[in-house]
């Protein structure tokens, strides 16, 4: 970030529009430095679209927002290139190993192979899973690679779209586990759940998202 | 990151993934090899066969090419990494110059392995005066196609039912590449008494042709995976 102790999103009445349909209607939300932020609320409601205009890839019509030190309205280049994007798919390749998929994901910010390294490390890739082919990783393996990729290019906002979706017990395990340990080390990370008492559980606040509008309802200490 | 290092990383990473898939050699030139035996037994005329080998030799090359592009962007859709890539604000220009380049390498041995296929196959001779304009030619037609190959291959790879949408797309828009390349290597083999000099003007169509898909594809590449 530009600023050190500055918000990592700061958005201030955000109006965002689909087509012709207002996905966020007058957003206003203020996410601190290693928080891990729940967004709640019914399908519609507004939750991936206020992921993918965090992540710089749905432009605002009104409102102010600022991620990661970059405006939202001029610098959505910038703040793509820092934010980290995890939906329903991984985002790896599958016929290429687990350590050249983060090799790969980390040249392109131009990370030195002791950064992807440590990235591997991290997320506990580096022994048994470094020289495994993607195709042959369980789905919870597949998100724990996918996860040390967006550490390798330095994702300092980690926005997950529905994290568990398609993992088993001990892979959500795992996953939050990783999550954890991630905000621990400084990544800020922001999911959107429908699996409420699991994601409840990881997150340090709660936010609802209802209608277009967002509104915090818990604030761990 | 600059341009070319992007470009670079991606065409490394296509090669990787195809040297452990073998797709191209356990797949594409089979294929391409079946393709160029199945023309010898249609026209079975040695006469015939020796007058359309150039053209039978780009005919193989543009099918087996149909299936290179399909695989160059399955590996991308499998897990949405091309996704991914544009997400995180990777240049699609780079996406698109790397993708290029590695579809150019697989193509450029196709090209060689076919060649070779009509020396055998259809008792075509190459002449040493005809090299430099045979070598030239394989170049400029592998850049044009690999061009078109990527633009089409991104723009197909957002729809359904993209494995028939592809060769709707490609086959026409390379037929210039068609034509072009098959004149040019009938000059350098000298087929029905063409000589060297009659390849020229058409290898400066491939030149063109490469150059305008290069640029052009570049450019509208973001626009049209972004779509």
């Amino acid at each position: 970030m530009d600023r050190p102790g500055a918000p990592v999103v700061e958005l201030s009445d955000v109006v965002a529009v689909l087509g012709s349909f207002p996905a966020l209607a007058g957003a206003s939300i203020h996410i601190d430095e290693g928080d891990i932020v729940l967004l709640r609320g019914p399908n519609g409601a507004g939750k991936t679209t206020l992921l993918r205009l965090c992540a710089g890839l749905v432009p605002m019509v009104r409102g102010t927002g600022v991620v990661l030190g970059f405006d939202l309205a001029t610098q959505r280049d910038e703040i793509r290139r820092h934010v980290g994007v995890l939906g329903h798919q991984n985002g790896l390749y599958l016929d290429m190993t687990v350590g050249e998929n983060i090799r790969f994901w980390g040249a392109t910010v131009g990370a030195k192979d002791s950064e992807t390294h440590a990235a591997m490390e991290r997320l506990g890739v580096a022994d048994r899973l470094v020289d495994v082919p993607v195709r042959k990783l369980s789905a919870g393996q597949k998100r724990r690679a996918a996860l040390a990729c967006l550490v390798a290019r330095r994702a300092q906002l980690w926005l997950l779209d529905e994290p568990h979706a398609g993992l088993d017990a001990i892979a959500r395990d795992e996953l939050d586990h990783t999550l954890r340990q991630a905000a621990g080390s400084g990544a800020t990370i922001v999911v959107a759940s429908h699996e409420l008492e699991r994601a409840g559980s990881l997150a340090t606040r709660t936010v609802d998202v209802v209608a277009g509008q967002v509104k915090e309802t818990r604030t761990d200490p | 990151m600059s341009v070319r290092h992007i470009a670079r990383l991606v065409a490394a990473k296509d090669l990787r993934i195809e040297w452990h898939s073998r797709v191209l050699t356990n797949q594409v030139l089979p294929f391409a090899a079946v393709t160029m035996v199945i023309f010898a037994f249609a026209l079975d005329a040695e006469v015939v066969l020796e007058r359309v080998a150039p053209g039978l030799i780009w005919l193989a090359t543009l099918f087996s090419m149909l299936v290179l592009v399909q695989r160059s962007f399955a590996v991308e859709v499998d897990d949405g990494a091309l996704d991914a890539l544009r997400v995180a604000g990777v240049d699609p220009r780079a996406i698109f110059l790397g993708k290029a380049v590695a579809l150019g390498v697989q193509l450029l041995v196709l090209e060689v392995v076919l060649l070779f296929a009509a020396v055998v196959l259809y008792r075509q001779t190459v002449p040493i005066g005809g090299l430099v304009l045979l070598v030239t030619t394989l170049i400029s037609a592998t850049c044009g196609l690999a061009a078109v190959g990527t633009l089409y291959g991104g723009l197909a790879a957002g729809f359904r039912g993209r494995e028939t949408l592809l060769p709707l797309l490609t086959l026409p828009a390379v037929a210039p590449v068609l034509i072009g390349a098959t004149r040019a290597v009938e000059a350098a083999l000298g087929t029905a008494g063409a000589v060297v000099s009659d390849g020229w003007p058409w290898v400066g169509l491939l030149i063109v042709f490469a150059v305008a898909f290069g640029v052009g594809g570049s450019l509208a590449f973001g626009p049209l995976i972004d779509e």
